[in-house]
């Protein structure tokens, strides 16, 4: 009974733990709402496709990007050679990144299966032994 | 079955597939407004959608598994619980990657960001309680991984409902040919990758079973001696 109590209360305060990370992330994503940047770069006029109705203008209250959200229009050439910011080192970056952690994901799995895989091999000797015996 | 005959020539497809995506994602035109920086989309995009699955396959075998209490159905979705935790960071970083340069900041408190940041979380609570809940957290954990698929219409429909500089839903349906081509590809190969992985984790969760067993057959060994 004190057993089932305790793993009770045990369960029970990780949860606990758990709800307040999440409230006390969700409060300072609240507290931290504010109007979004204005863009980094003077962009160049969204293009929209000749199929689709030129966009509505938004109000001055909503974020503006000029970052394409309805639909993406291609083009063959940069349309901004010389941004300050650059963008190879961002895309290589973010590759990078998914590749290094799925690497490093499978390599867990690996170590762990290697673990599991060792831990089997003694106790099956353990439990043989001790059926001859 | 599919671990026997089919692992091995799945898994050189998809190093043959990820060998070419790159070249297929060079090859693809620049986005009008972003450049080159838009490229980031081929593998943040298909990672995100990989991730909403593997939310559904975890909350889909939680549901399996409280209503079965077969421990295959808990196997899965442990092993979809983490992957969802490992593509999440993916997509995360590779996000903010985007924005700083399509957005001009690295990270903006808006609904898709904030919810899938949130989405995130519950999947890391998921993989806390399995390690640290104790004996009857698989049962508390299932309901987590439930909570947690419940959550992803929320995060996808978030740029539609609300005001975000995220692009939009629209955007993958009524994307130009020549970006359809490389993107529904990275798509696949990521998919593939998903289902290969998680092959072998299951494959792990069955051998810490088969321990498990193991060990009460070694404890009933020295009981009985």
């Amino acid at each position: 009974m004190r057993k089932c109590v305790v793993t009770c209360f045990r369960r029970l305060r990780v949860a606990s733990a758990m709800s307040c990370v999440a409230v006390a992330l969700v409060c300072t994503a609240t507290l931290h709402a504010q109007p979004p940047p204005e863009p980094a770069a003077p962009a160049p006029a969204p293009a929209t496709r000749p199929d689709q109705p030129p966009q509505a203008k938004t109000p001055d209250s909503t974020p503006q990007s000029t970052a394409a959200q309805e639909g993406f229009v291609p083009v063959e050439q940069l349309p901004n050679p010389q941004d300050t910011i650059p963008a190879p080192r961002l895309v290589a970056s973010a590759y990078a990144l998914v590749w290094i952690v799925l690497m490093t994901y499978l390599y867990s799995i690996w170590r762990r299966l290697g673990t599991v895989g060792r831990e089997l091999d003694t106790v099956s000797r353990r439990v043989s032994g001790t059926r001859r015996s | 079955m599919f671990s026997k005959s089919l692992f091995l020539p799945v898994t050189v497809l998809v190093a043959l597939m990820f060998a070419d995506a790159p070249f297929m994602i060079l090859a693809a035109p620049y986005e009008s407004t972003m450049g080159l920086v838009q490229k980031i989309f081929y593998f943040h995009a298909p990672i995100g959608m990989v991730m909403f699955l593997s939310t559904f396959v975890c909350g889909i075998a939680s549901i399996v598994y409280l209503v079965t209490r077969r421990r295959s159905a808990d196997h899965v979705a442990i092993a979809a619980g983490e992957l969802t935790a490992v593509l999440g960071v993916i997509v995360l970083v590779t996000g903010p990657l985007w924005a700083r340069k399509a957005w001009g900041v690295w990270w903006s408190w808006e609904p898709r960001l904030t919810s899938s940041l949130v989405l995130w979380l519950i999947f890391v609570a998921y993989l806390l309680l399995r390690r640290y809940g104790g004996p009857g957290s698989d049962r508390l954990a299932a309901g987590v991984g439930i909570f947690g698929m419940a959550n992803v219409p929320f995060v996808y429909w978030s740029v539609n409902v609300w005001r975000t500089l995220h692009p939009k839903t629209t955007v993958v349906p009524t994307l130009p040919p020549l970006m359809r081509g490389p993107f529904w590809f990275s798509v696949l190969a990521f998919l593939l990758l998903y289902i290969l992985i998680l092959l072998v984790r299951v494959g792990l969760e069955q051998r810490r079973d088969d321990l498990e067993a193991l060990y009460l057959a070694a404890e009933d060994g020295v009981d009985h001696a």
